[in-house]
């Protein structure tokens, strides 16, 4: 079990890559020794008026250097992620992590695996598409414009949906499955509920495991509060009921665990 | 040698500081950050006498320096409790407070009846979620109702009461005699205050159950000023709480007349709030040369 701390990180970088969403280097220490693909990261603003944590997936690991790569948007003005997006390398973030599962990796070794992101999904899946030993099939869909794809193509082979079609299958990344072809015997997915409802649909017809990340507000993070849960489609061990934590128990499922 | 123990109705704890119902799960998911040892007294999230859904989601919402929350008092019930989340807590060396919660007076009874026999403290009765729609709230809004289910809870309890006051009423003094009438040992509060957001942009409200129970820092003042009148219109001992994250946030709560004190939604960006808050006032009590923390009890009139 990986080991969760709170402490301050320092920012060791951090560019806009593009319209509203930033990538951010910190100096994770144990918190990158700790940390697997597809576990996130809860940030914390420097307004003491925003309270709660924002959840952010981390993209990378850079583990020879103790790193943390996290790619998010900015939702909004006034928004806690527009603070972030405005801190210079050397400024001090308050970070508690590891947290949640991860994608279960040995799952899929060796198999041919999908990796799929819907827009800001997408981030998760580059630190999987890295660690994972399969043959790897990357399908990343956008509203419009990309971003992270080029570094997906060290890994994976990729494919790309645009809704308006300036770039790949116009349409989302089940249309780019199917207008080229792809199969795979393994699914990893993570992106917004239709997406993944979709993806879940999918996997299902076609016989095939699927493990899907999920995105729920949060105030504590760590299993607690029970403020994150999603509905599980068997009674859940530990809450007695159908409801799971997506914090703690997620964010990643199985798709047949969970009912979207 | 400073003296920081408190007592609660006969039950000794070493320091003043406890967890807030809820936001502490039954301490297993905080003991990787605190040492659970160090704390007064944990107190459970609330457990009815089977296993309760709670509320759809979004169940949380950030406001401007607090939060919302709509939970509906999810918990895996009685049974799972007992079997699961006590031997856990037994492990240290803190007192167990139970928080109990029901939908009618004889689901409260069944559980401090079935808790009578188990390894805990103090009971908690909440009477003042604002989260459920039947039970709850309807008894903590009315001073007959609370008088009445106090009277009820007693009579089965072995461990001393604890009645949680919400602050959702006109005159929170009237509600804290009712229940020192109805025979309680401790009064606990604030629960939180019923708030609501709206999502513009969407047009819906932020939380699916439309409301919430407001808190964090935000409502201390509030909390504080009640603390105050409560102490001063019963004998009973008073747990203090709402929006304390700091040391110098319970010592308020203590000189406004509070026992002992519990720490919430800090927890949540803070997971290691309540033992700093422990030291805190340990730090406080010895640069201000007190001695026994009972001076400060009520210190301010
Ligand atoms: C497990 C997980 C992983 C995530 N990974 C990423 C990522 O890699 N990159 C990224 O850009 N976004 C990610 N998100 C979404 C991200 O958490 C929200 O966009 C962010 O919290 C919004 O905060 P804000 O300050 O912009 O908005 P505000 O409006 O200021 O937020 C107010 C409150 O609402 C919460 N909130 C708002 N939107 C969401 C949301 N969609 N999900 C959960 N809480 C929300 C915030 O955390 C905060 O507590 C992830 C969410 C989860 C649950
Ligand atoms: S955020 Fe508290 S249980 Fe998930």
């Amino acid at each position: 079990m990986s080991k969760k701390v709170k402490k301050s990180l320092k920012i060791v970088s951090q560019e806009k890559i593009a319209e509203d969403i930033y990538s951010m280097w910190l100096q994770a220490d144990e918190i990158a020794d700790n940390a697997k693909a597809g576990q996130f990261l809860s940030l914390y603003t420097r307004d003491g008026s925003k309270l709660l944590p924002r959840p952010i997936s981390i993209c990378e690991i850079d583990r020879e250097n103790r790193r943390i790569r996290l790619v998010y948007r900015v939702t909004g003005k006034g928004t806690g992620t527009e603070g972030f997006s405005r801190l210079h390398s050397g400024v001090a973030l308050e970070v508690l992590g590891p947290l949640g599962n991860g994608f279960p990796l040995e799952e899929a070794k060796g198999k041919r695996v999908f990796l799929m992101g819907g827009g800001i999904g997408i981030p998760p899946m580059l630190e999987t598409a890295k660690e994972l030993d399969a043959e790897k099939t990357a399908v990343l869909g956008y509203r419009d414009e990309l971003f992270l794809d080029d570094e997906f193509k060290n890994y994976a082979k990729v494919y790309v949906s645009t809704e308006n079609g300036s770039a790949g299958t116009k349409g989302n990344v089940l249309d780019a499955v199917r207008e080229n072809g792809l199969d795979a015997d393994v699914i990893f997915a993570c992106g917004p509920a239709p997406m993944l409802r979709a993806i879940k649909a999918y996997a299902l017809e076609k016989g095939i495991p699927c493990w899907i990340s999920m995105e729920e507000r949060m105030a504590c993070g760590i299993g607690a509060c029970l403020a994150c849960v999603c509905q599980s489609s068997e009674i859940d061990e530990h809450s007695q009921v159908h409801n799971k934590r997506v914090c703690k128990d997620g964010p990643v499922f199985l798709s047949t665990e969970v009912e979207l | 040698m400073i003296k920081t123990s408190v007592n609660l109705a006969g039950v000794e704890l070493k320091n003043p500081v406890m967890t807030a119902s809820g936001t502490f799960g039954s301490g297993m998911e905080y003991s990787e950050f605190v040492d659970l040892n160090r704390l007064g007294a944990v107190v459970t999230k609330g457990v009815a006498n089977v296993p309760w859904p709670g509320n759809p989601t979004p169940r949380v919402t950030e406001t401007t320096g607090g939060m919302l929350n709509a939970i509906g008092l999810q918990n895996p019930g009685i049974d799972v409790f007992c079997r699961r989340d006590l031997p856990f807590l037994k492990k240290f060396d803190t007192k167990i407070i139970v928080n109990v919660c029901g939908k009618t007076a004889e689901d409260y009874c069944e559980v401090v009846e079935r808790l009578g026999d188990e390894p805990v403290d103090l009971l908690e009765i909440n009477v003042s979620c604002p989260n459920v729609k039947e039970g709850g709230i309807a008894f903590g809004q009315n001073p007959k109702a609370l008088e009445q289910i106090t009277r009820e809870v007693k009579k089965y309890a072995k461990q001393p009461v604890i009645m949680k006051l919400s602050p959702n009423v006109t005159d929170i003094t009237e509600m804290a005699r009712a229940a020192e009438a109805g025979g309680a040992d401790v009064l606990s509060l604030i629960n939180t205050l019923t708030g609501m957001k709206i999502d513009i942009h969407r047009r819906t409200f932020a939380l699916a159950n439309k409301t919430g129970g407001m808190s964090g820092p935000a409502v201390k003042p509030i909390a504080v000023r009640m603390v105050y009148q409560v102490a001063n219109a019963v004998k009973l001992p008073i747990i203090g709480m709402g929006g304390i994250a700091t040391a110098e946030d319970a010592l308020e709560f203590i000189m406004a007349g509070a026992t002992a004190v519990s720490v919430g939604t800090a927890n949540f960006y803070n997971p290691y709030a309540t033992v700093e808050i422990a030291d805190g006032i340990e730090k406080f009590m010895k640069e201000q040369k007190t001695e026994d923390i009972s001076e400060l009890i009520g210190a301010v009139k």
